[in-house]
């Protein structure tokens, strides 16, 4: 992207916040893949690493107001709408002090107060629900936006589809997006789909689609904008695939064997930190020792969110029993 | 006995319903509907027959052919707290959307504090000649799921009672009207607003010999059986579920313990039906007060068949009631 386009189109300030958000996010991953390989965390632990630049990018076009439902590479975005590390962290060590109060684990986090749909694992399952929200704030006539997103393996699913036509028939205000990291598990691209690019489907609903480079958060951030203003004007639906590459495992169990060598080595080149630095070195905004102030920064934020989860308590086993029914509609 | 205004006119089954959507979108501006042909064409059923005209394009929305999509869509407008009430055209249908419901919708509120209030209204049940696909009795699957409320009206006053309830609930309700029951049943309801409480049963017949558990339209098969058996001296208690989620243990044990005779009366299925869970209920908890087995008569593991002969084997019958209630009578 062009360099003087993005000094006119993105504000400094938002750019290094931006560049935070990405740092934060990989140390984050880092020190929960850390804890996984000591065996402090049980379960899944998966990672955004090497995609991080979506979901920064995407949630930093919103405005408070708004509401996502994030795919399960998207920690950014969580922490953008106010998710602290020692809450994710707390999450993850399935701690009563986690948004799940220990009742799910890893990102499936959500937060009505900060506008975050609780994750479910069967991919694009939240994309209709997503779809629904877009419903209400038309019914209500709210200029809110909705940002939805599933992989390149969710949108093989009927669901997809299902919520790609009804966002579209009713021109509702919400942003589709795909995280094409071309590995769904072990399943690549050309095993999932016949076309080429995810955003052909797109087409099929009348809804127009975009390319957008994954791993370019200002690319992503111009991108999501663009999109949602279309959203918050009536314009209705629009469909984004990021492209980008899954540089982990599945999960981190997963040696992911089954990814060529020289793919992973192409795409280590594009990683999205090592492109915003780039560009923050070339619009003069920071160099070296910024980047270095930066990573500290978040090393502490993060070290301080492992004490806070360490020290959480962890739930009672008949807390099980509770949340079944809500008592009332406000939560 | 309940001293109530009662109009002039008798209101059907249906009507009973359709009354109850048209007041509580009246009463409430968050409620509204979502279905398949449920705006110009009114329903199939034309349950929903003139509300497009009185409640705009926006309250009453139909949807493309998508149950997973507008159960999912409909999930999402309750989370952001819409009332919407979708309308399966017939409950068979159900089983597109089974995920949207058992998983996303069911777990919502346990997993991360978000309420779901939203009534999927599911015309259910046999006696139609609607063959396999429009004739089925799928509560038993939900049974299975925490997080679900389920309701199967037997007359106009609970048909009526227990939407408004299930609208004002703030869970997921799914809401079984019985087909068979539409135009074949009537009665006068009363002029004021009134509910029927989620989880109270409903005694329609006292009696002292044997407890006849049953709902749906099955309760007028014991009803009709009662009258016979009685000129035989053997008194039968219909015992109402009215809703089978939560069960109303309290109405269903006392009646037990004051009989000692149970038959448990079921269109759905007989294995795994409801029937079964109260059976098992019986013999935990009221084990001390029984006299007698513990009898089910439900349909056999069939799909529903279509031709006169076979449906009518396959359903139960007046004639099975009165033939297990003799012998369970002399036993």
């Amino acid at each position: 992207m062009d360099v003087s386009v993005i000094a006119k189109e993105i504000k400094r300030d938002d750019l290094l916040q931006m560049y935070d958000y990405l740092r934060l996010t990989r140390a984050l991953e880092e020190r929960i893949t850390a804890l996984y390989r000591q065996g402090r965390i049980v379960g899944g632990v998966y990672t955004s690493h090497g995609m991080e630049a979506i979901a920064v990018g995407y949630a930093s076009a919103l405005e408070r107001d708004d509401v996502i439902s994030p795919f399960h590479r998207d920690m950014g975005a969580f922490l953008i709408r106010g998710f602290t590390p020692g809450e994710v962290l707390a999450q993850y060590l399935g701690k009563r002090t986690g948004p799940t109060k220990g009742k799910d684990g890893n990102v499936h986090m959500g937060d009505l107060k900060r506008g975050v749909f609780g994750f479910v694992s069967h991919l694009a399952d939240n994309l209709p629900v997503a779809v629904g929200a877009a419903l209400a704030f038309r019914i209500r006539g709210e200029s809110r936006v909705v940002f939805a997103g599933t992989g390149d393996g969710g949108s093989s699913r009927g669901d997809f589809h299902e919520a790609m036509n009804f966002a579209a028939v009713r021109r509702l205000p919400v942003v589709l997006f795909c995280n094409n990291n071309q590995y769904a598990y072990s399943t690549p691209l050309h095993l999932q789909m016949a076309i080429p690019n995810v955003v052909d489907r797109a087409k099929a609903y009348g809804m127009p689609g975009e390319i957008v480079d994954g791993n370019d958060v200002a690319a992503v951030y111009l991108a999501a904008k663009q999109a949602i203003a279309r959203a918050r004007t009536g314009e209705g639906p629009t469909f984004l695939e990021f492209k980008t590459m899954r540089m982990h495992g599945h999960s981190e169990h997963d040696p992911a064997k089954y990814v060529p060598r020289e793919l992973l080595d192409e795409w280590k080149t594009k990683d999205p930190i090592l492109k915003a630095e780039q560009l923050i070195t070339q619009l003069g905004y920071g160099e070296e020792a910024y980047f270095q102030g930066v990573t500290e920064r978040v090393t502490r934020e993060v070290e301080a969110g492992v004490e806070f989860a360490e020290r959480s308590p962890l739930p009672e086993g008949p807390e099980v029993l509770e949340g079944v029914f809500a008592m009332s509609a406000e939560s | 006995m309940k001293t109530v205004d009662h109009t002039t006119e008798e209101v059907s089954y249906l009507e009973a319903i359709s009354q109850a959507l048209d007041e509580e979108m009246t009463r409430d501006e968050r409620v509204f509907l979502m279905g398949e042909d449920i705006g110009t064409y009114g329903g199939a059923f034309k349950i929903t027959e003139g509300f497009l005209q009185k409640y705009g394009e926006w309250r009453v929305l139909d949807t493309p052919l998508s149950e997973s999509g507008f159960v999912g869509a409909a999930t999402g407008a309750a989370i952001m707290g819409l009332r919407p009430v979708v309308e399966m055209q017939f409950a068979d249908f159900i089983s597109c959307a089974f995920d949207q419901i058992t998983e996303v919708a069911a777990k919502n509120h346990y997993r991360w504090g978000a309420a779901v209030p939203m009534v999927i209204r599911a015309p259910f049940g046999g006696g139609v000649h609607g063959g396999p696909f429009h004739s089925e009795c799928p509560e038993g699957w939900f049974f299975h799921s925490p997080g679900l409320k389920l309701v199967a009206p037997s007359t106009p006053y609970d048909a009526k009672g227990l939407l408004k309830a299930a609208i004002r609930d703030p869970n997921p309700v799914i809401y079984f009207e019985h087909k068979f029951l539409y135009r074949r049943i009537k009665s006068a309801l009363p002029q004021q607003d009134f509910i029927v409480p989620l989880g109270k049963a409903d005694v329609k017949r006292a009696g002292s010999d044997i407890s006849i558990i049953t709902y749906g339209a099955m309760v007028h098969l014991a009803l009709e059986a009662a009258q016979t058996l009685a000129q035989e001296g053997i008194d039968l208690e219909v015992v109402d579920l009215r809703t089978l989620m939560p069960l109303d243990k309290e109405t269903i044990y006392s009646s037990v313990r004051k009989t000692s005779k149970v038959i448990l009366l079921h269109e759905d299925n007989k294995t795994g039906g409801i029937g079964a869970e109260i059976a098992a209920l019986l013999a935990e908890d009221c084990f001390d007060s029984l006299d007698g087995p513990v009898v089910r008569i439900a349909p056999p593991d069939t799909p529903v068949p279509f031709s006169t002969p076979l449906e009518e084997f396959f359903l139960p019958k007046t004639s099975d009631v009165i033939a297990t209630a003799r012998k369970l009578a002399a036993y």
